[in-house]
């Protein structure tokens, strides 16, 4: 890589960058070449909540902390980000989180029953997670896998069309390990690293940084105003 | 009408189980376009465009080459690529990154060298987890075969690409929500004007957001011609398109078919494509462009597969997916969860789309449950009309983005279509299908 790795400058009102703590070795060196792909570090935010979803399964409050001080903002504006999106679990979820899609076309290939046998078998209802921390059953919105309905993903790897017979089968092997080669524990979500960094020209990538810098300026300047 | 047999522009390889990897794409053509774009002028590669009079296949249907010559000028410039697929029933799009990712690569790099941007980013649903994998792999492959990265197969054109997961939230396909989510933020819609992207975009940078579709149709148009694709379909409607079939129907899937050339009828029922309805039953509604879109009666499965024809009609052919409801479907279940989906992904910015959705989705609730009273039906249409004033279509809008407005698509549809159904459930105190 030809840049120097970009220096995230702490927002008004934020904590100076502490190193992080939590998050492990390896996953902080991902983390910088993520932040390293974009003109502004605050882009590789989810990217990075992701990575510390591989490492604890989901997003904890120290990771948040670890994230703030590496893409440059309050640990608080992480939280409010990701609390935003439904993939990123601000509390604990099972090994598995299994996503019964109920949206309109698996409505009409029998979705609600589907579910309601999954929340039977599994002793837990939508949202809930198995007494041994195994399974995380999620009613899911649509999954763009629409022709093989009712649409099931087990951390978010497709297991197609599911009977309530094949969905029991699915759970044991899930409880087995017998899946455990295509259905990575959940947090894992992205197996395929990328192996370039940025090719440009350096004075492009500096000239974005520059006008990505000044943009966020001054939005900061229009939203300070604004509040004052 | 028949099925047409036009050429497969972007599913021709599919038919092969490696349809994914280099060799395969190298093998089958791959490439090619982009070096016949390079070898151009990159205005020359936009006029190519212009004449297959390529429309967005994201859902708006805006021309493609126009899209592009908006861009304002600015020595930082942003493509970015919606891949964000979250329009319930539309599943083309995960069809393509899954088995033909290095086609939407060569689209990109084709449209990035038009555009001379040197970043192009790669915004995908997060739910696409073998997706993410496939394109991040082809992406790695291009860079080491010389097709993406510093000094493209040897023109003197740079642009890096980067594959940007999301994190579950349909806003996200409203492309500024998804330039804010990339910002790594909330998936707040921006207001527009003055925040159109071609002005103001990425990092308040001018921004060219296409859809993944949209994209893979380049490498055939380069190598091929504009005028080789508009002389597909009709009228504004040129090429193929990909239209996702779901609900009833004996084979759902993804179709690549003519625009205009091909009907509703055809989709759902020729023996080739939908199959027709099982069990022997009747067409009760359609639902032609994603669940945005005012519903369909079966006396309107004659339309062609065109966007001004469907919009002409009432509705819209959006997002290229199409739900078939057999005449055993509630329809009050039908609109009642398509309403609570846009309450769970209302972003909550704007008060008629945020409070809006989940009045509409608890009326629409009791009724289905057999506790309606007979003036809910003015009260739905009420609450629609004071999100979308008029409950017309075109939908007027009240709200930041389109998501307000789409949402009493469904509802009136079924009211208008099927009130005798709304008044069963709530003279007989439950649901007659069950």
């Amino acid at each position: 890589m030809t840049e120097p790795m970009p220096v995230a400058a702490p927002r008004r009102g934020a904590l100076a960058p502490a190193a992080p703590t939590h998050l492990s070795a390896d996953i902080v060196t991902r983390a910088r070449t993520l932040i390293a792909l974009y003109p502004e570090p605050r882009s590789a935010l989810i990217p990075l909540c992701h990575l510390a979803q591989e490492q604890d399964g989901w997003l904890t409050p120290e990771a948040m902390v670890d994230i703030a001080g590496l893409v440059g903002v309050t640990p608080g504006e992480v939280f409010g980000t990701a609390s935003f999106y439904d993939m990123l679990h601000t509390e604990p979820v099972g090994k598995y989180v299994v996503a019964v899609c109920t949206n309109i076309a698996c409505l009409l290939g029998g979705a609600a029953d589907l579910l309601e046998h999954a929340e039977d078998s599994l002793g837990v209802g939508a949202g809930g997670t198995t007494s041994d921390g195994t399974v995380t059953l999620e009613e899911a919105e649509c999954l763009a896998d629409c022709d093989r309905a009712p649409c099931v993903q087990v951390n978010h790897r497709y297991v197609g069309a599911q009977t309530p017979e094949s969905f029991d089968q699915l759970i044991n092997e899930l409880r087995s390990g017998a899946r455990d080669a295509d259905i990575p524990a959940h947090g894992t979500l992205i197996r395929v690293r990328r192996t370039t960094g940025i090719e440009a020209d350096p004075t492009a990538v500096a000239e974005e940084r520059r006008v990505a810098a000044d943009a966020r300026a001054a939005r900061d300047a229009a939203s300070h105003e604004g509040g004052a | 009408m028949a099925v047409t047999d036009p050429p497969k522009i972007i599913t021709s390889r599919m038919v092969h189980d490696d349809s994914y990897t280099l060799e395969r794409y190298l093998a089958t053509g791959g490439y090619e376009g982009l070096r016949t774009a390079l070898a151009k002028t990159p205005e020359a590669v936009s006029a190519e465009v212009d004449a297959a009079s390529l429309l967005g296949r994201g859902g708006a249907g805006f021309p493609a080459g126009r899209k592009w010559s908006m861009l304002r000028k600015s020595p930082v410039t942003y493509l970015v690529v919606n891949g964000d697929e979250s329009e319930p029933a539309t599943f083309k799009d995960h069809l393509l990154v899954e088995r033909d990712p290095h086609q939407l690569v060569e689209g990109v790099v084709i449209a990035a060298y038009a555009l001379q941007v040197s970043r192009v980013f790669i915004f995908l649903r997060g739910e696409f987890a073998l997706g993410l994998e496939r394109v991040q792999a082809a992406l790695n492959d291009a860079y080491a075969h010389g097709a993406v990265g510093r000094d493209i197969f040897g023109s003197g054109f740079s642009v890096d690409v980067v594959v940007h997961p999301g994190a579950g939230a349909y806003i996200c396909g409203e492309e500024t929500a998804l330039l804010e989510s990339l910002e790594g933020k909330r998936g707040f819609p921006r207001i527009k004007p003055p925040f159109f992207p071609a002005a103001i975009g990425l990092y308040g940078a001018p921004t060219v957001v296409n859809n993944v579709e949209t994209m893979s149709n380049l490498p055939w148009i380069m190598t091929n011609g504009g005028a080789a694709f508009a002389a597909l379909g009709g009228g504004r409607s040129t090429g193929t398109r990909l239209f996702a079939l779901a609900g009833h129907v004996a084979n759902p899937g993804v179709f690549e078919l003519e625009m205009v050339k091909t009907t509703f009828n055809d989709l759902i029922n020729a023996p080739v494509l939908g199959g027709g309805i099982p069990h022997g039953r009747g067409l009760k509604a359609f639902i032609p462009g994603g669940v945005s879109a005012p519903w369909f009666g079966p006396d309107q499965i004659d339309l062609p597969l065109g966007q001004d024809e469907v919009a002409e009609a009432g509705s819209m052919l959006g997002s290229g997916s199409v739900v078939v409801m057999d005449d055993h479907t509630c329809a009050v279940r039908a609109a009642w969860r398509i309403t609570k989906f846009f309450s769970r992904e209302s972003c909550g910015q704007c008060t008629p789309c945020r409070e809006g959705s989940g009045w509409l989705e608890r009326i629409m609730d009791r009724i289905e449950r057999g506790e309606g009273r007979e003036e809910d039906l003015d009260l739905l249409m009420d609450a629609c009309d004071n999100i979308s004033p008029g409950v017309a279509w075109p939908p007027q809008q009240t709200t930041i983005c389109v998501l307000g407005p789409s949402i009493p698509s469904s509802i009136s549809s079924a009211i208008t279509m099927f009130r005798d159904e709304f008044l069963v459930h709530i003279k007989e105190g439950g649901c007659p299908y069950e």
